[in-house]
């Protein structure tokens, strides 16, 4: 097999946030998820399709780092939605401070939109959805709808 | 303080305690004030008939009183005020809402909100668990609801009613014989958790397969918008049409239930048999509606 010289693809960075095994072609999602758009301040740095030598999805993976930003825990929540096998690690003076993992969370609480347009969630009252997390996918628990399917484009 | 939102949030045993309290109801009505001096509101943002004036009957009978809103144009919601905002005013005049709104999980709502105990009368397609308890007081009636075979018929996608059924029936010992258009059928994951909570579940498109082992025919309308044109319709309705002769040879004690208002799936002739029970369904409304009053004041 053909290899090309190996370095650095992305540069390290001081502070921030390295998020790590990201789905292959999901780093645009998110992103997205956390509001980081074109217009927002940020310094970024975004590997899609890279090799992983951990495996994932037919050996690839995305990687997204993101300068002077931490993240919340759900932030890290909307991430493992998506991405469950992704990781964070957190960057302080160019070291990793702390390396963990994301875990899918029972509840979730306004990340998701409920797929019901009959559903209270999308009526204009002053709630958040509100979805459980089972093995069928998310059930809302107002209106006990369950998205199965096509998740990241519900994703508020 | 308790809330009645959801047929799943009871148990067996829950259900089968407010079944004996509305029997009880039924059998010597006369002598409960239990609700003496108290208020409720039945804040009906959609319409219906026969859920708003059972509840009015079931407070009246209890010895309480009742307030009304019977549409979104003779409340403030027509103003812009929120569901939430709406409930939490309504809590400070009364001692229990009971709530009929078109969105689904409205009820859910108005409970995180209300101060006091919050009844659903129904919430879109989604929940309407007084409608379940009456049709299982009304099974209960006639046979106990462990062991029976029960066919749903009719529009089985759509109906909040027969999914509701199917889960509380979920509870007890019974096998569901579906019977719809293959277009009808309940939906697949209500099938699956059927499944996963021990329940039998047989489908079946023509009734006549399965007619002599029923014990409970519980029939629905079928929606007309749900077909594309009238032709496929009248089809379909006309092969869902319980009459007489369809009855010929059932089981002994088999009954026949229907939500209401029909719409051609009962033909009227079958109104004079034996085995006709919805008008007495739609009256157990009443005993039923009283004990869930009772249940949560």
């Amino acid at each position: 097999m053909e290899s090309g010289p190996r370095g650095l693809l992305i540069s390290p960075i001081k502070d921030g946030t390295v998020i790590d095994h990201i789905r292959a072609g999901a780093a645009l999602t998110v992103l997205r998820m956390l509001g980081i758009t074109g217009q927002t301040d940020e310094e970024l740095s975004i590997a899609t399709n890279v090799t992983s030598m951990t495996g994932g999805q037919e050996g690839r993976k995305d990687i997204v780092k993101v300068s002077n930003r931490e993240l919340s825990k759900e932030e890290v929540d909307r991430i493992a939605l998506i991405s469950p096998h992704a990781t964070i690690n957190i960057i302080r003076d160019y070291i990793v401070v702390e390396k963990k993992g994301v875990e899918t969370p029972k509840l979730l609480y306004g990340i998701v939109r409920c797929t019901n347009a009959g559903c209270i969630t999308n009526a204009n009252e002053p709630i958040q959805s509100a979805f459980e997390v089972t093995e069928d996918g998310l059930h809302c628990l107002y209106c006990d709808t369950v998205i199965t399917t096509d998740l990241e484009n519900h994703i508020i | 303080m308790k809330h009645i939102i959801s047929i799943k949030d009871f148990s067996r045993e829950d259900i089968d305690t407010l079944l004996a309290r509305a029997g009880a109801i039924d059998a010597a009505p006369q002598i409960r004030k239990t609700l003496d001096g108290k208020q409720v509101a039945l804040l009906f943002f959609e319409p219906s008939t026969r859920t708003r004036m059972s509840f009015t009957s079931a407070v009246s009978r209890l010895g309480g009183t009742s307030i009304t809103v019977d549409s979104v144009e003779g409340s403030s919601i027509s103003k812009g005020e929120t569901l939430a905002d709406t409930v939490r005013v309504v809590s400070s005049y009364v001692d229990a809402i009971v709530l009929r709104h078109p969105k689904e999980g409205a009820a859910r709502l108005a409970s995180e909100f209300a101060s006091v105990p919050v009844i659903n009368a129904g919430d879109g397609a989604g929940q309407h668990p007084s409608q379940t308890l009456l049709d299982l007081y009304t099974i209960r009636q006639s046979m106990p609801l462990d062991g029976i075979h029960i066919g749903l018929l009719g529009d089985l996608r759509y109906g909040r009613t027969t999914h509701s059924l199917a889960y509380a029936l979920s509870n007890y010992d019974v096998t569901l014989h579906t019977i719809a258009p293959q277009t009808l059928e309940l939906p697949e994951s209500l099938v699956a958790e059927l499944h996963k909570r021990g329940c039998r579940v047989e489908e079946h498109e023509d009734i006549t397969d399965i007619m002599p082992e029923l014990d409970v025919i519980y029939a629905t309308r079928i929606q007309r918008e749900r077909f594309p044109d009238a032709a496929s319709y009248y089809n379909v309705a006309e092969s869902y049409r319980i009459t007489p002769e369809i009855l010929e040879g059932h089981k002994e004690g088999m009954i026949v239930l229907h939500p209401l208002p029909r719409a051609g799936e009962i033909d009227p002739r079958v109104d004079a048999l034996p085995c006709a029970r919805y008008f007495e369904q739609a009256g157990n409304g009443i005993p039923v509606r009283m004990a869930m009053l009772e249940e949560v004041i």
